[in-house]
């Protein structure tokens, strides 16, 4: 409790800049770019991320992003997705700044190709690099509440526990985790990862948390742009549901009617 | 560096033996001597404001593009954003 006023809730903030929305969405895996920009303006998203990749040179026409997103619009969040090395990571941030939307990363780490987990220690170790050079760091990790603190200690403008592996869909797989990490860090905590549909995303902001990023649930639905509605009315539903605080669960059943005065 | 042995991309206006060799996204091109960086991102049909140029892992800054003279040998990465997540 205490998130929220008693006439709505509070903007997201991260790093010193204000968000209306708490779902943020990747652009990866799109049927077309034009089911990506009507995605993004059913979810009315005001932030999403990309990635850093070379150039086709032998298709330099129409196939980045930035010819069908204005960043003016929507907040540009680059991503060191696919790099499985602090070293790698840091590089592609760079490379990601060098761009000059701005200083902000979405730093993962991979530690494992089957599951996409992250590599911990080189998330840890790249983020107090790039806190030092001055990025804004938002870092995905693993449901672990240590690393998420220490995350947070590196410097972290956020941090991003997984709900479950990137792409699964699996959806949360452990509430209490991520109650526990958003409970005991002071900085924005963002899910980032593991959500299939709009249930998975209203459960996990009913945890507290302050934000959901997803892509694949959104990406590779039948309707896309559908399924963004769903999830922002998911990530709204849930966030007033976590402000509304739940009935406590109880093991019997308790009567909705009056006991009195019932027919003799 | 050597040219010899330098295979010709399709598309590449010069001869073999012709210009000079660089390394752009991992594959061998050959420019003219002396041309800029803002020159090689032309001749490659890429606007300068939708790459980022990585060069010898050096990022290079957007208004020295014109400035810089790509060298022979130079490893040139070319960057930008994509879908992602």
């Amino acid at each position: 409790m205490g998130e929220g006023t008693r006439n709505g809730d509070r903007p997201l903030e991260i790093a010193g800049r204000t968000f209306r929305s708490r779902l943020i969405l990747g652009t990866g895996k799109y049927r077309s770019n034009a089911d990506m920009v009507r995605a993004f303006a059913a979810a009315d998203v005001e932030m999403v991320t990309v990635a850093v990749r070379r150039v086709d040179l032998d298709r330099t026409k129409e196939e980045g992003i930035l010819y069908h997103l204005d960043p003016e619009k929507v907040f540009l969040l680059p991503n060191t997705a696919g790099c499985y090395t602090a070293e790698e990571a840091v590089r592609y941030a760079r490379l990601g700044r060098a761009a000059g939307i701005s200083d902000w990363v979405k730093l993962e780490v991979i530690g494992d190709q089957a599951t996409l987990l992250p590599d911990v220690a080189a998330t840890l170790e790249a983020a107090r690099t790039l806190v030092e050079e001055g990025f804004k760091v938002l870092a995905y990790t693993n449901d672990d509440l240590i690393t998420a603190l220490r995350l947070e200690d590196a410097g972290c403008a956020a941090v991003m526990p997984l709900a479950s592996p990137i792409g699964s869909g699996l959806g949360l797989v452990n509430p209490y985790f991520i109650r526990e990490i958003k409970r005991r860090l002071s900085c924005p905590v963002i899910v980032d990862a593991g959500v299939g549909t709009a249930s998975d995303a209203c459960l996990t902001m009913e945890q507290g948390v302050d934000g959901i990023l997803m892509n694949t649930a959104v990406a590779e639905a039948e309707d896309a742009p559908r399924m963004a509605l769903a999830m922002k009315l998911a990530v709204a539903a849930g966030r007033e549901a976590f402000l509304a605080g739940r009935m406590p669960r109880r093991e019997v059943a308790v009567p909705s009617s009056p006991r009195a005065g019932m027919l003799a | 560096m050597s040219f010899r042995g330098t295979s010709l991309k399709d598309g590449v206006k010069m001869a073999a033996q012709d210009g000079m060799a660089v390394v752009v996204n991992g594959e061998e091109r050959r420019f003219a001597p002396g041309v800029t960086v803002a020159g090689l991102l032309e001749e490659l049909g890429l606007h300068p404001r939708m790459v980022v140029v990585e060069r010898n892992r050096e990022i290079l800054d957007r208004e020295r593009y014109g400035a810089v003279e790509v060298q022979p040998g130079d490893a040139l990465e070319l960057v930008h954003f994509v879908g992602g997540g």
